[in-house]
């Protein structure tokens, strides 16, 4: 089992495998729901909050950091809401009001209070999964890599969360009104799906950085809904192409001696251009066969 | 401050963010009007694997075929969006946010190979993720300028065409423009916007200098020329007060600071424009929730009146805070200011109490009157 843990390929597989299920069960939803630009709004404004709970108790990962974090993701979607709901801005142009100030004011911190510390905006968003195996952590008699104890428990907690909300989750994406009219609670269900991607995307930080999170939160969902119309099957094949792609992506980079966790990200995209093309309902494929069929000879 | 603008850097870069914020002040305010806001973001996210492509080009940081190259590959993915939406079930937020992560991890990979294979320093190359306006070069002025010249003669030269796309592209389609074609040039045209702005306030940054300055102009003006001026404005005035500031203050990173004023800027526009202001509309609001007590509570005096029939029926305070479940003294002195109710005298030991006058009871017949032709209306 040691032996395992140690294994840096083993760790760093597993790592990925973790941030692409995790982000995957969380990005369905938001791609259902036309929410995927929240991921990336939050997992930048999510800097303010990581350098917030800095300055008021030194802590750089742990519970601290996760609670300020979801609290951050939770303030960057209701100041967004705000500002859409006074009407004077489309919610477009409210997200990307939004996540950029927080961040501006995330790096001014770090400016100011922060300059010789560990947590730069460098890390937050690039990380680097191949060194995930060298941060480890005692747990039950063995040495566990951090990032994979808290990915572990990211992802147990989403897969918690969708497997007892799976009722509620599906019909906020599909029909918002009819979920709040028999009391199914579909904002609660919304903060709930933002607030942990924050978690997550905080989680994610070491391993893959912010903006390679955002792919695997997006990007394999989006896969998959152009593959199927079942939303259980399009969780499943999410996960699945997310995990192919963490998979295919490793010896890519180690062969190329390139960045593990952009390679494993780009992977994803070559997913989604795949099943844009091929795919049989709703491809480029399916679309001109389609034509077709209507507008007979 | 007139040392800070003696000094030959900050010139350079105070030139720079003027420079941005025209060419992003104008070019947004179409962004924003067509609701492709984002696509700022996804354009910058994008154009990162475009700078080490320039640079594995040039081999140099050559900042000609890195603006190149990031034009290029910013270019591709809003075409990728734009195919990935028109011909998929992919909607818009999808299609730009699998732009962005993609695009931006092949970035990533490329910044690692050029790090571990190229001889040349890949030094500057982080400059364009994070921005870095004190490494603004005056030749790089030079470039900047041509580019910010060019779009506002490209604009000024296409202005109805754009105008109307803009606003009505059934209509522009209709009458034999070809919406595709704008479309496109407004969307490298904002992409060129974008990467100019990358190496001074970084990719994250960009999204909101091509966001903040529209919105808040459009706060304060209704015409598309003046929302563009006004933009353009606001624009600059972000870029050279954040320089200043950030210039003044030793270790602070210009980029955030001007993100910051602009976002000030945004926030003053939406409070205190003038009709569109949301404190005005909150005033409002609340003078009318406030005219709106009166005229009921003169409606409650003057029935209870006629129901006494005495007109001077002297009305116990306490009875109409009960009845209306909040204090009603202030709207009551309120009227008495108006010369509509009177203090009254009734029984000692009893609390305070209000008659109408006859001025009160004309008023409350008219709000009657006007009650019931709202009704008939209705």
């Amino acid at each position: 089992m040691q032996a395992f843990l140690n294994d840096p390929m083993a760790m760093i597989l597993l790592t990925g495998a973790l941030v692409a299920t995790s982000g995957a069960l969380l990005g369905t939803f938001l791609v259902l729901q036309r929410q995927s630009m929240l991921s990336d709004a939050i997992s930048h404004s999510i800097v303010f909050g990581i350098v917030v709970v800095w300055l008021l108790t030194h802590a750089q990962s742990g519970p601290l950091q996760i609670a300020g974090a979801a609290l951050t993701g939770i303030l960057t979607v209701f100041l967004t809401e705000m500002v859409a709901r006074t009407r004077r801005v489309k919610r477009d142009a409210a997200i990307g009001l939004v996540f950029p100030a927080l961040f501006a004011a995330g790096v001014l911190l770090l400016n100011l209070y922060a300059r010789d510390i560990h947590i730069d905006s460098h890390t937050v968003l690039l990380g680097e999964i191949g060194f995930v195996w060298l941060d480890t952590m005692p747990l039950a008699g063995f040495d566990v890599p951090q990032a994979v104890v808290w990915m572990s428990v990211a992802t147990l907690v989403n897969l918690g969360f969708v497997l007892a909300c799976y009722k509620e989750l599906k019909l906020a994406s599909f029909d918002w009104q009819l979920a709040a009219a028999l009391g199914l609670a579909p904002a609660l269900m919304f903060y709930i799906l933002l607030g942990l991607t924050s978690v997550t995307a905080v989680a994610a930080f070491d391993a893959v950085g912010a903006v390679l999170f955002i792919a695997f939160v997006i990007v394999p969902a989006a896969t998959a809904y152009l593959l199927t119309d079942r939303l259980s099957l399009m969780l499943l094949l999410a996960v699945l192409v997310g995990v192919v792609s963490t998979l295919c992506g490793y010896p890519l980079a180690v062969r190329l001696d390139v960045s593990i966790g952009g390679t494993m990200a780009s992977m994803t995209g070559v997913f989604l251009l795949t099943a844009f093309v091929l795919s049989p309902r709703y491809g480029l494929l399916g679309h001109w066969r389609n034509r077709r069929v209507k507008v007979p000879g | 401050m007139l040392d800070l603008l003696g000094n030959h850097t900050v010139q350079t870069v105070i030139m720079g963010a003027v420079l941005l914020g025209l060419v992003s002040g104008l070019l947004g305010s179409f962004a924003v009007l067509r609701q492709q806001s984002l696509l700022g973001d996804t354009l910058a996210h994008a154009a990162l694997p475009g700078v080490c492509i320039g640079f594995l080009i040039a081999g140099t940081r050559h900042l000609g075929w890195i603006m190149a190259g990031a034009l290029g590959t910013a270019v591709i993915a809003a075409l990728f969006v734009q195919v990935i939406t028109r011909y998929s079930r992919i909607k818009m937020d999808a299609g730009l946010g699998a732009a962005l992560s993609v695009s931006f991890a092949v970035g990533v990979v490329l910044l690692t190979y050029i790090q571990g294979h190229s001889s040349a320093s890949q030094g500057g190359l982080d400059s364009f993720l994070f921005g870095q306006a004190a490494a603004t070069r005056p030749s790089d002025l030079w470039f900047m300028g041509g580019v910010t010249l060019a779009a506002i003669s490209l604009v000024a030269l296409l202005w109805k065409q754009l105008k109307l796309v803009t606003f009505d592209p059934l209509f522009a389609g209709s009458i034999g423009l070809s919406v595709g074609v704008l479309e496109t040039v407004l969307t490298a045209m904002i992409a060129l916007a974008v990467v100019v702005g990358l190496q001074m306030v970084g990719v994250v940054l960009m999204t909101a200098m091509v966001i903040a300055p529209p919105v808040a102009a459009r706060q304060w003006v209704s015409r598309l020329e003046h929302m563009v001026f006004l933009a353009m404005l606001l624009g600059v005035i972000s870029g050279v007060v954040g320089v200043l500031l950030s210039a003044g203050v030793s270790h602070l990173a210009t980029g955030p600071v001007v993100v910051l004023v602009a976002s000030v800027l945004v926030a003053l526009s939406l409070l205190l424009a003038p009709g569109r202001g949301v404190l005005w509309s909150w005033l409002k609001l609340w003078r009318e929730q406030r005219a709106i007590g009166q005229r009921q509570m003169l409606v409650t005096l003057h029935k209870l009146a006629e129901h006494h029939e005495d007109p001077y029926y002297p009305v116990e305070r306490s009875m109409l805070d009960s009845f209306y479940g909040v204090a009603t003294g202030h709207i009551l002195r309120r009227l008495q200011a108006r010369g509509f109710v009177v203090p009254a005298s009734h029984m000692r030991e009893e609390g305070p109490h209000w008659a109408l006058t006859d001025a009160g009871h004309n008023e409350a017949r008219q709000e009657l009157e006007r009650m019931d032709w709202n009704q008939a209306e209705a």
